[in-house]
């Protein structure tokens, strides 16, 4: 990755996938009448970032390029924003989307590798994802090749001790190449997390295991691949960017319920969440 | 008197060293091959690849979800990683782990379970792997081997490593005897050995067992019974001809297993009798009980896993195939 090229216009742009990347996560939940919309909606910035905003180099013709950067996404359940954002990318035929959840699809509820192209691991039984990239980064050694990992943990899933195992032999690894994206919107499935279980402090936490830690605003396209570009040069150990997002960003009232956590759209409701994404 | 004695047969190396000599046979053979250790590399014998291959091997600590994690990552990097460690806490501390990053995920991921079933001796039954064939026979991809002497554990860990597609191979602390000749050992994954002809019954066995049903035949030969001996490596995929024909040609079954009853070999063997041609059985393994430090041996004979356990089940199946016929 060279310099971030950020004009308006290409921020203008970006926004816009963020845009349709939101309606076509809405669409397929709501067609499947099932899934994860809103631990879908929080992430939607942070995945046009990487996929659209030049910071990811892969090749949707040849999906397993060896030297392809990796991005795997841990919170399993944000499904549906890694197939609207692979289909976008050109890994696969966008109609594949209205399948999700549908018998005999590869569009399966969770990831599943193997079954789409662009799909690097199996997720969903959460806090596995980390150690994954950790793996890639280790077998790029051996295979002498330079690509950067990119893990999107959610906030809930570094409950998980396995997320602290992986961070502790990360830096134990000096997997400099290897950085996570929390997506912290602050809810899992019961409830706020600062009530379900304390995870802060969140920083000190991630700087005590050896990592670099950022923070930035999780919905600000801009911002988020300024930091990623940064934490590409570091040599010295492993990267972490805590963005602060908000859980079903983009639709007012899915905003104001963690209770969506599981749940899609009623059609009724989606119409009105269709009109308020598609004024941004 | 050590297993395998009765039937002429000599104690081999310990199942670890044959098992850390193969590994580095294979990483010697194919640079592709990379180790993973969960921190008993003294115990499983690993620390030969470390020792001669540095860059390729990788301690993880004591972090088995993680280790599994890190190898299934290396995997998907075209790598063949061996990810080992005490087929008890790799399995049970990391079993979705090993569900979802390798077998769900259909990678070319091998594992080592060490120390499998109660023969690891006064470490006691924290350690031992008594449940590890029931838990990989839950993986629906997940090949299952499981040698009985130190060559058919050369050939096993070499298979294991030429196989594409995850693979679970047991492995043990104690020496077995030598069945198979050094060179040339019959070892073709889900082709089942016959170790030794007869019609009268059929013992299958794995692992240690196998040497202790060849005591267990001759003792039966003086009985005048003539007792097949199937050396049944892999239990998944299973030798649905050898199993059928055994089933068929002799009409009783024994099987003879270190592991648990429950879900364990012998069950996976009774329901292919069952479906395919019914015969009466009878199972040599661990009842529903946690074994304890002891000797090898002295925990053989208590919890019944000795040729004179085997020579009982086969007379009484053999008594009832008499029955069944009359």
């Amino acid at each position: 990755m060279s310099g971030i090229d950020l004009n308006e216009d290409k921020l203008k742009a970006l926004k816009g996938i963020a845009r349709d990347l939101r309606l076509d996560i809405l669409d397929m939940t709501t067609k499947a009448g099932s899934g994860h919309p809103s631990s879908s909606f929080s992430a939607v910035e942070i995945l046009t970032a990487l996929f659209f905003g030049g910071i990811l180099r892969y090749r949707p013709d040849e999906p397993w390029w060896p030297e392809r950067d990796r991005f795997i996404m841990s919170k399993g359940h944000a499904a549906p924003l890694l197939y609207a954002a692979l289909a976008r990318a050109g890994y696969f035929d966008r109609q594949l989307l209205w399948q999700l959840r549908q018998i005999g699809s590869p569009v399966q509820g969770h990831p599943i590798q193997g079954m789409l192209p662009g799909v690097e691991a199996t997720t969903g039984s959460l806090g596995q994802g980390l150690s994954l990239g950790l793996g890639h980064i280790l077998g790029g050694r051996i295979n002498q090749l330079d690509y950067q990992v990119y893990v999107l943990l959610g906030d809930g899933e570094c409950e998980a001790g396995q997320i602290w195992e992986a961070a502790m032999a990360a830096a134990h690894f000096n997997a400099h190449r290897l950085t996570a994206i929390l997506d912290y919107n602050k809810y899992q499935e019961t409830g706020p997390i600062s009530r379900e279980m304390a995870l802060e402090p969140l920083v000190a936490k991630w700087e005590s295991f050896g990592w670099g830690v950022s923070e930035v605003d999780g919905h600000d396209i801009g911002e988020i691949m300024t930091v990623l570009h940064e934490v590409s040069n570091v040599e010295t150990k492993p990267s972490i960017i805590i963005t602060h997002t908000v859980k079903g960003k983009g639709v007012s009232f899915v905003e104001q319920d963690f209770t969506f956590h599981g749940r899609a759209l009623k059609p009724e409701q989606a119409e009105k969440a269709r009109e308020e994404i598609s004024w941004q | 008197m050590a297993v395998g004695a009765k039937a002429g047969l000599h104690l081999g190396a310990p199942m670890r060293d044959v098992f850390g000599d193969a590994l580095l046979a294979v990483c010697k053979e194919n640079p592709r091959v990379v180790v993973l250790d969960g921190d008993l590399g003294n115990s499983t014998k690993t620390e030969l690849v470390r020792q001669n291959f540095p860059e390729r091997f990788f301690n993880i600590g004591i972090a088995e979800s993680n280790l599994v994690g890190v190898g299934a990552g290396m995997a998907a990097c075209d790598l063949i990683p061996w990810i080992t460690s005490f087929s008890s806490f790799l399995l049970c501390n990391a079993y979705d782990q090993i569900r979802l990053a390798v077998a769900m995920s259909n990678l070319n991921a091998k594992i080592l379970g060490s120390h499998g079933g109660i023969t690891l001796g006064k470490d006691g039954p924290t350690q031992m792997g008594i449940e590890d064939l029931a838990l990989m026979g839950g993986l629906p991809t997940m090949t299952i081997l499981v040698p009985s002497d130190s060559a058919s554990m050369h050939a096993a860990v070499k298979a294991a490593t030429d196989h594409v597609g995850p693979v679970f191979l047991r492995s043990s602390r104690v020496p077995m005897p030598d069945i198979y000749p050094a060179e040339d050992t019959p070892f073709e994954i889900g082709k089942a050995n016959i170790v030794r002809q007869g019609d009268d019954l059929t013992i299958i066995a794995c692992g240690l067992m196998v040497g202790t049903a060849l005591d267990a035949a001759i003792a039966l030969a003086e009985e005048g019974l003539q007792a097949r001996v199937i050396d049944l490596h892999t239990l998944r995929p299973l030798d649905n001809e050898a199993i059928s024909a055994a089933a068929r040609q002799t009409g009783a079954i024994v099987t003879a297993e270190e592991h648990l009853l429950q879900g364990g070999m012998g069950s996976n063997v009774a329901r292919l009798v069952a479906e395919n041609y019914p015969v009466p059985m009878r199972f040599v393994g661990l009842g529903d009980v946690y074994a304890e430090s002891a000797d090898p041996d002295d925990l053989l004979e208590k919890y019944r896993l000795t040729a004179k356990d085997i020579v009982q089940a086969a007379r009484e199946v053999h008594q009832a195939k008499i029955g069944s016929n009359l």
